[in-house]
Order: C-alpha cells, then structure tokens, then sequence
C-alpha cells in the first residue's frame, strides 16, 4: 500500500494534489484495494460548489459501492474523461490517471491528513 | 471469529480476508473479475471450509430428513446428492442444503456456514424419530475446484473415472493419496467438483491440487467471485434471496418442495403453490447503466415500489448490472419492464429468467 508524500489525504481515503489554486482529487491505494474491480465512477456534480466532506459522487466497484467525499471546499470544474470508459484506472493508478475530479479550490480547511498520518489512519 | 484450516496459507498466499458468515474467509486473491474469469475459462479453487456438514444416520434418518427437507428424499440413491430446503413452520425457509445418501442408512447434509447452529438446533427439535446426528463441520475442509478444466486437473490425482461422475453425483475414494468425497456439485455454473477433505490433510491435497493445475493456470478464488459466478446462474443465497420469512414457493423453488410425502408446513405451501404468491423472486437485467444492489427498491414505470432487490452486481461477463429481487406478481413474467431504486434514480432494468449466462 502506498501513499505518496507530496499528496493530501482524508480520512475517508480519499487525496489531493494541489497546483495553484486548483486540486485533483482521488482515492487511494488503500481504498481502491479494499473496493476491488471499480466498474463505474459515477459523478454529477460538475460546476457545482461543494464544501469539505460533502459526496462528490459515488464509486461502484463488483462487489461494494462507496461515496465519494470532497476533501476540500470548492468547485468541481472538471471530471475525469477517462474514467468514462475505463473506470479500472482507479485501481491500476489510483494516484496518476484514476484521478476523479479537478477543483477550484476555496477553502483547504484543517482536517487534511499528511501522507505518514494517513499511513497511522491505515495501519500502514 | 472462527477460522478455515488453511486460514495462514490463503493470507501468505495474498488472500484479502473478511468476515463472512462468523468465520475470516479470502473474499478476493487478485481482482474479483480476473477471478471470476478464471474459473468461465480454466479452473479455480475456492476453499469453502466454512460450510457445514452433519451426518444422519441410522434406521430413522430416512424418516428424518423427509419430516425435515422440502425435497423428496427418497428419490436418490446411494452416490447421489440432491438440492432442497428446510422449510419453517411459520412460511419461511430454515436454509437451503444439499443431502447426500452416502449409505442405505446414512446421509451428509451440507449447510451453510451461518445456519450451522441453527440448523443444528432446528433438525434436532423435529427429531422425534431419533435419528443419530453428528457434526462433523470442525472436521471437515472443503474445496470447490470450479471451470471447465477441473476435471483435467483432478484427473491427474486418482485413479477414479471422474468423467463418471454426473452432475449431482460423487462417489467415495482417494484422491491425491487421501481418501474423500468426490462430488461432481458446484455453486458456479462452469462444472467441476467438490472435495470433502479430512482436515488434517487440507493442506498436502490443497497444494497437490495447485501442483496439478499449474499448466492449467489454476488459481485460488475468493467469496467475491463466487458471488458473482453464482448469480450469473441465478441461484440462491441464504441471507440475501431467502431467508427465515421467504417461502420456497416464492423464492422459485417450487421444483425441489415435494409434496408427495409429509413434512414440516406442508400444508400451508401447497395452498401457497395452489392459490399463487403476492412476491416472487426474479431474474433481472439492467437495461439503463447502474449496478442493482441488496435492499434496493424496485419501481413500476410510475414510480410506485412493487419489490425489492435482493442480489446485485455487475456481471463480469455481461459487463452489464444483474440481480435478484422480489417483484409483486404481475411484474414477474420474463420481459417485465422494471425500474430499479438507485441513488434516487429511476434506472431501467427487465426481467429476465436465470441464467444470465450461458453455463
């Protein structure tokens, strides 16, 4: 299980990569790992205004199916073409090109975890 | 939390455990649809140690098992397994097991790992007939080597004709140097056997097995996809499809409730079969895009609820959403338009008769 240090993370699993003032957001390895084959990330929420842990959308694996929680406050502005047809990406590269959504970031709030607090959160 | 004999080896292995039915059991090895093919395609081995048997014998296990189970015992002969139900006496179904006739006065019943208890304690209440019942489910591992190549693998460990053996049948003898039961019974639609192994020798049949199969590309497969193998087919679950207030009638097992001879409530399901049921459990497929999940509602075209869903997945096969669910009778006949509850959606689904798939 890994979980890169220049990442964000939550305690619903979920990470974020900041670029300016804009963010990616995903699951992680360890939560890809516990939902097995995803077969389709559902998300309606494009150019919506979200805060901090509200469901972004839901992820739908073979066997389980999940919400997935903003980890930050803000817009979603885009959402990942890719996962249209090839949902699997999220557990082949969770952290590269299975990312969910991209977001204009309004506020960081104080809840993100760093990625050796995420690993306490995980049980390594 | 109990645990299957092997349960250090699945976890060295990479098996991802979790609780399922009071016991840690491998829910996936790698990913639940490569798993899923492995066995449509080749050959995989699950261990479902976890399940439970109870021996009956004696002069009135006969006697016994007819009072119990839903199926007519009397039909099969030594060497024969048949599918039935212990029905309740309230409507509902006890589990649903599998009664093999090892000898003219002795049978194995196979019962869910949950139920072990409850079976137990249910078989032993209605056992005025004083049949002699052991359990011998601590004693017990088993494997369901599952796909169209198991029969080339475990041919390679015995001596017996495997090819002999039809569906629902098994016979007693030694494979890979142990002697247990052979029996030509699966959970997945794609053939193979089960193996009833004494559990002190799990592991050396466990790994003579693999040994076998490895130009066959055997793997070990967890509950993930046996679940999806299994609805595929359509068949039952105790727990999600039936359950202590669900009748067989309802639930579609109308072929294995006999009611030529007496058993517990038969009256009140041979009414049900004659005057026809509120519910009954369905097949369906999702037309629209989404994945039918347990408890779900399911909705006419106006949007009024006619049922619930009681399995759901995504079929690695199919690639489309499939499941199992009670529908209002109406809704219930092959090419019924249904619409499943999902997120607040109305998502199109049909009715379809299992399986889903070709077997």
């Amino acid at each position: 299980m890994n979980a890169p240090e220049n990442l964000f993370y939550t305690e619903d699993h979920e990470w974020v990569r900041f670029e300016g003032d804009e963010a990616f957001i995903g699951v992680t390895d360890f939560a890809q790992g516990e939902l097995g084959d995803v077969v389709y990330v559902e998300i309606e929420t494009e150019g919506e205004s979200l805060d901090a842990g509200e469901v972004f959308g839901t992820v739908e694996a073979v066997k389980t199916v999940s919400d997935l929680f903003m980890p930050v406050s803000g817009e979603v502005l885009e959402i990942n073409p890719s996962l249209e047809a090839n949902p699997e990406l999220v557990n082949s590269d969770p952290y590269g090109e299975g990312w969910m959504i991209k977001v204009k970031v309004s506020d960081k709030g104080d809840k993100l975890l760093s990625a050796a607090e995420y690993l306490e959160v995980t049980g390594g | 939390m109990k645990r299957i004999p092997l349960h250090e080896h699945h976890v060295a292995i990479g098996g991802k455990m979790t609780p399922f039915a009071g016991f840690e059991m491998p829910v996936r090895y790698s990913s639940d649809k490569e798993e899923h093919m492995t066995v449509r395609q080749g050959v995989g081995v699950f261990d479902v140690s976890h399940m439970g048997e109870f021996i009956v014998k004696g002069p009135q296990s006969l006697d016994l098992l007819q009072w119990v189970c839903s199926n007519d015992i009397s039909k099969i002969t030594v060497g024969q397994a048949q599918y039935g139900c212990l029905p309740n006496d309230k409507g509902g179904i006890v589990d649903d097991l599998i009664v093999y006739k090892l000898d003219d006065e002795e049978y194995m019943l196979v019962v869910n790992a949950s139920n072990i208890e409850k079976d137990w304690n249910w078989i032993s209440a209605q056992n005025r007939f004083g049949a002699d019942m052991i359990d011998i489910s601590e004693d017990i591992a088993l494997f369901a080597v599952q796909g169209p190549r198991a029969i080339e693998v475990l041919q390679k460990l015995t001596d017996i004709d495997l090819s002999g053996i039809s569906f629902y049948h098994f016979t007693k003898g030694i494979l890979a140097d142990v002697e247990m039961i052979i029996s030509a019974t699966g959970y997945t639609g794609s053939g193979g056997f089960e193996l009833y192994v004494p559990k002190e020798h799990a592991m050396a049949v466990w790994n003579k097995i693999f040994e076998a199969g490895e130009p066959y590309d055997i793997k070990p497969i967890g509950l993930g996809a046996r679940d999806t193998l299994r609805l595929e087919m359509g068949y039952c679950l105790y727990g999600n499809d039936i359950n202590d207030s669900t009748s067989p009638i309802e639930a579609g097992l109308g072929w294995v409730t006999k009611f030529t001879k007496e058993f517990i409530n038969a009256e009140q399901l041979r009414t049900q079969k004659e005057a026809g049921t509120g519910k009954k459990l369905v097949g369906f497929k999702m037309v629209e895009r989404g994945i039918p999940r347990h408890d779900y509602s399911i909705l006419n075209e106006s949007g009024e609820e006619i049922g619930y869903v009681t399995s759901g997945t995504m079929s690695p096969q199919l690639n489309i959403g499939v499941g199992l669910g009670y529908v209002k009778t109406g809704y219930h006949t092959s090419g019924s338009e249904i619409f499943i509850s999902i997120r607040d959606k109305k998502v199109k689904a049909e009715v379809s008769k299992p399986p889903f798939v070709a077997s």
